[in-house]
């Protein structure tokens, strides 16, 4: 006892020449300093690393216990919070960084009721792994420094209701200072009989407090964010910081691809390309589009875990029942997993040409053929130009186009992008062939890099990462 | 009384029923909370059932004239009471999809007999006698105490659903407010409810029958004490379900010390409590927008008025002696006949006037609730 209280003192002391003097935070209070436009995005941009992070732990279904070591390593790696003890280190300045992260999140992520329930969730488990790495006496002292707005238990209760207090609690000292709630704030401990509950108060024993503070965490950040929301157009706001939020919240960060994977698209041919963006703006697909890009997807060597995974978290505006119930079925359908369990092969050029013409809001078939001249060479200098393709180039494809070899426009839109890695005019996908099929271009081109940066492993692993195909 | 014979309403008893007893008023009061109509009224969804099953939801009214009149130009056979939502429901068309969401509900629960068919073995279905109802009233009785002292709510509405079953509202500011999520917690909490440890008394003989007791045989952990009573039970063929209950609790007695039955009692509360417990249809309660159907309304086939219970005699309460709806009219008819002039309130002439009288003082609890509220906002003015 005596020695713990010395300990005490001595923290106490530590904490008073610290500005922040928890490492946890209910982001209560916004920061009020000077920032450049620089740390504005940084802080930013290493807090949504960890977030990223969590999602995709959710939606790869992962226990807690590795979610919360993943988590661990992300922070430590992008936003470390040091315990008050770590005096080496500069805690004020992690722990701003930390809130300033927080704060320029809050407002790429109030605009619309998806971002807020996405930003949300990510948030209080974010909040929940560092809480329940937190000391004894550190939750102390952060549920000290705070209103929780609860009530200590009075004397009458404890003795009319010592018998079932003590089935909560059984230590006496515990029991003589345990808080009361109203029950409708901790509907997950009532409805696992965790606490003693009595004309709608709920007594809740130290090792379930956690829940109210989690409970409190994500009903003041919703809030929070609502507000946010509400006053963010009425703010006088700096034109730098526009292109930042917007970017920030469109996920763009997640889908630069990880360091060691590479983003799949560069090596689709365009009708998949097409229908990859299509899916990444407007979140759905129709039937046939879902076909042929879930087809090739396949062929491609994604596996069935996977697919499921890209195709929920490309369908984001849908629920998870809504996904299981009209989408589910058909994506195992196409593994062969249901009905007939046929191997369906993915469609070759000649059948989406042919078949299934497009209708007016279908994504599917091929670009060279089904767009109108104009969109095409859009769509061409906007997908391409990046891989090297200019707009001399375009007139040689349009006259092949005219003359409907669709194949021979393609075939010559993969030399162009290709003439960095030595293929030329003619060459074709290898040996001079042309494109007949969606994956053989896809398998061309993913061989030559390979070749060129001489990796040769030949069997590629993808995997989904932040709602876009990488190859690892 | 003159016993009816059970006669299935025809749309010239609802509609005279609709006219002259129902208690709009004591209905407007229960759901508004106070005089004058506020969102709690207006802004609720009733959805009607008419004759040839056609069901009209997302209507609301304005005051209780208009929810009368419009009942009766519909005439259904009966009509269920949703949520209050964002908006006027019968606007629902004209708000956008998102502004339309329900925010306040009652808290209810429904308990119905076939749920209780496993263990009940006089009737079966949709049948119901004074002994069923015994079941019925062990789950009031606990689920009354558990909503009042666990939960602190003191609004309780029980009404007899017009055949084999009951329901509660709970009318209760919090409970108005419950999320879906809070519900969930709720039911989930009360579903394994314990307590119960006085109703030993079984009304129903449901070990009488050989099945029956063998059923609680294979619920006792003692072999050896299982051997003996299956030995005494298959003699005495004629023992009651009370006498075998306390034979079983004399052997527990006599097998062990008292140091050492401690497993036993607790086998024993865990067999009271399968018998006993509220077999709640959980769908019911968990869900703001589901709708439950309204007090005073006719069971389309018995006949009979749902009417008020009172938890504190649910053991009194007999269902073959709810009125029924051709029975009120005659009342009616007789009363009028006496009397002269027909008064605004003719139920007060029948045998549902302590049914409204319920209604009206359980209403009327919930309106003081509501000034006393405003009052206390005024002082800190």
């Amino acid at each position: 006892m005596q020695k713990g209280s010395r300990k005490l003192d001595v923290e106490v002391e530590t904490h008073s020449r610290l500005r922040y003097p928890h490492r946890l935070s209910l982001y209560d209070r916004p920061p009020t300093e000077d920032i450049t436009i620089e740390e504005f995005e940084t802080c930013a941009i290493n807090r949504l690393h960890v977030l990223a992070e969590i999602e995709s732990c959710y939606a790869r279904n992962r226990p807690f216990d590795e979610l919360r070591e993943i988590t661990n390593l992300q922070c430590e790696k992008h936003v470390p919070l040091d315990h008050n003890s770590a005096i080496t280190k500069d805690r004020d300045s992690q722990r701003r960084k930390d809130i300033t992260g927080h704060f320029v999140l809050r407002l790429a992520f109030c605009q619309t009721e998806e971002l807020r329930r996405r930003f949300v969730k990510a948030e209080t488990t974010l909040f929940r792994v560092r809480y329940l790495n937190a000391t004894i006496s550190e939750r102390k002292g952060f549920h000290e420094s705070k209103d929780f707005d609860w009530i200590q238990a009075n004397d009458d209760i404890k003795a009319t209701h010592e018998l079932q207090l003590k089935a909560v609690v059984p230590d006496a000292d515990e029991r003589n200072s345990i808080p009361q709630v109203r029950w409708t704030r901790v509907p997950d401990l009532v409805e696992k009989r965790r606490v003693f509950l009595k004309d709608g108060w709920a007594y809740v024993p130290s090792r379930e407090q956690s829940s109210i503070v989690f409970q409190e965490f994500q009903t003041r950040l919703e809030q929070a964010l609502e507000m946010t929301a509400k006053a963010l157009p009425r703010m006088d706001e700096d034109t730098r910081l526009e292109p930042i939020l917007a970017n920030l919240s469109q996920g763009s960060l997640l889908d630069e691809g990880t360091a060691e994977g590479v983003r799949a698209e560069m090596h689709f041919p365009m009708c998949m390309r097409n229908l990859h963006e299509n899916l990444k703006r407007t979140h759905h697909l129709k039937h046939f589009g879902r076909l042929q890009y879930g087809l090739f997807l396949k062929v491609l060597g994604l596996p069935i875990e996977e697919a499921l995974i890209f195709w929920r978290k490309s369908f984001s505006g849908h629920t998870d029942d809504q996904f299981i119930k009209r989408y589910k079925y058909n994506i195992r359908h196409s593994y062969g997993l249901e009905g007939r369990r046929a191997n369906y092969p993915a469609k070759s050029c000649q059948q989406i040409l042919m078949n299934d013409q497009p209708g007016p809001t279908d994504s599917h078939g091929c670009p060279y053929r089904h767009f109108s001249h104009d969109n095409l060479q859009m769509a061409l200098l906007s997908m391409y130009s990046s891989q090297g393709l200019t707009e001399a180039d375009l007139p040689e494809i349009m006259h092949t186009v005219r003359t409907e070899a669709y194949h021979v426009a393609c075939t010559r839109v993969y030399e162009i992008t290709h003439a960095t890695q030595n293929v030329r005019k003619g060459n074709g996908i290898g040996s001079g062939e042309t494109v007949t099929h969606p994956n053989q271009y896809a398998e061309a081109s993913r061989a030559l890099e390979c070749a060129s940066t001489s990796t040769t492993t030949n069997s590629i692993k993808m995997e989904v990462d932040g709602g876009d195909i990488v190859m690892l | 009384m003159p016993f009816a014979e059970v006669v299935t309403p025809t749309p010239e008893l609802m509609l005279a029923f609709y006219r002259r007893l129902y208690p709009f008023k004591a209905i407007f009061k229960w759901l508004n909370h106070e005089h004058t109509p506020c969102r709690l009224f207006t802004h609720r969804e009733i959805a009607f059932t008419l004759e040839n099953d056609v069901y009209l939801r997302y209507n609301s009214f304005t005051t209780a004239e208009e929810f009368k009149n419009q009942t009766c130009t519909l005439n259904p056979t009966r009509f269920e009471i949703g949520p209050v939502y964002t908006a006027r429901p019968r606007d629902k068309k004209t708000v956008r999809p998102g502004a339309f969401s329900p925010v306040q509900r009652e808290l209810v629960f429904d308990i119905d007999m076939t749920d209780y068919d496993s263990i009940r073995t006089c009737c079966s279905g949709g049948e119901i006698c004074r002994r069923c109802w015994g079941f019925i009233g062990a789950a009031v009785r606990i689920l009354d105490s558990a909503v009042r002292q666990q939960f602190g709510y003191k609004h309780l509405l029980w009404v007899y659903s017009g055949r084999r079953g009951i329901h509660l509202w709970v009318s209760d500011r919090e409970a108005m407010e419950l999320t879906d999520e809070q519900r969930r917690s709720l039911v989930n909490f009360l579903t394994v409810v314990q307590g119960g440890k006085e109703m030993h008394k079984k009304v129903n003989d449901c070990f009488k029958e050989k099945g029956g007791w063998q059923e609680l045989l294979q619920l006792i952990p003692d072999p050896k004490i299982v051997e003996k009573l299956e030995k005494k039970w298959g003699v005495m063929e004629n023992r009651s379900s009370d006498d075998k209950w306390s034979d079983f609790k004399n052997e527990v007695k006599a097998s062990y010390i008292k140091q050492e039955r401690t497993p036993m009692i607790y086998a024993m509360e865990d067999i009271i409590l399968q018998y006993t417990y509220p077999r709640i249809d959980a769908e019911v309660s968990k869900h703001r927008n589901h709708l439950l159907k309204a007090p005073f309304c006719v069971h389309p086939k018995t006949g009979r008025i749902c009417v008020p219970v009172d938890p504190e005699k649910i053991n009194e309460f007999d269902p073959e002696l709810v009125p029924t709806v051709d029975q009120l009219l005659r009342e009616l008819d007789e009363a009028t006949f006496e009397s002269t002039g027909e008064g605004h309130s003719d139920w007060e002439k029948t045998s549902l006037k302590p049914y409204v009288d319920m209604l009206e003082k359980h209403a009327l609890g919930l309106m003081n609730e509501v000034r006393k509220d405003r009052q206390s906002h005024d002082m800190t003015w």
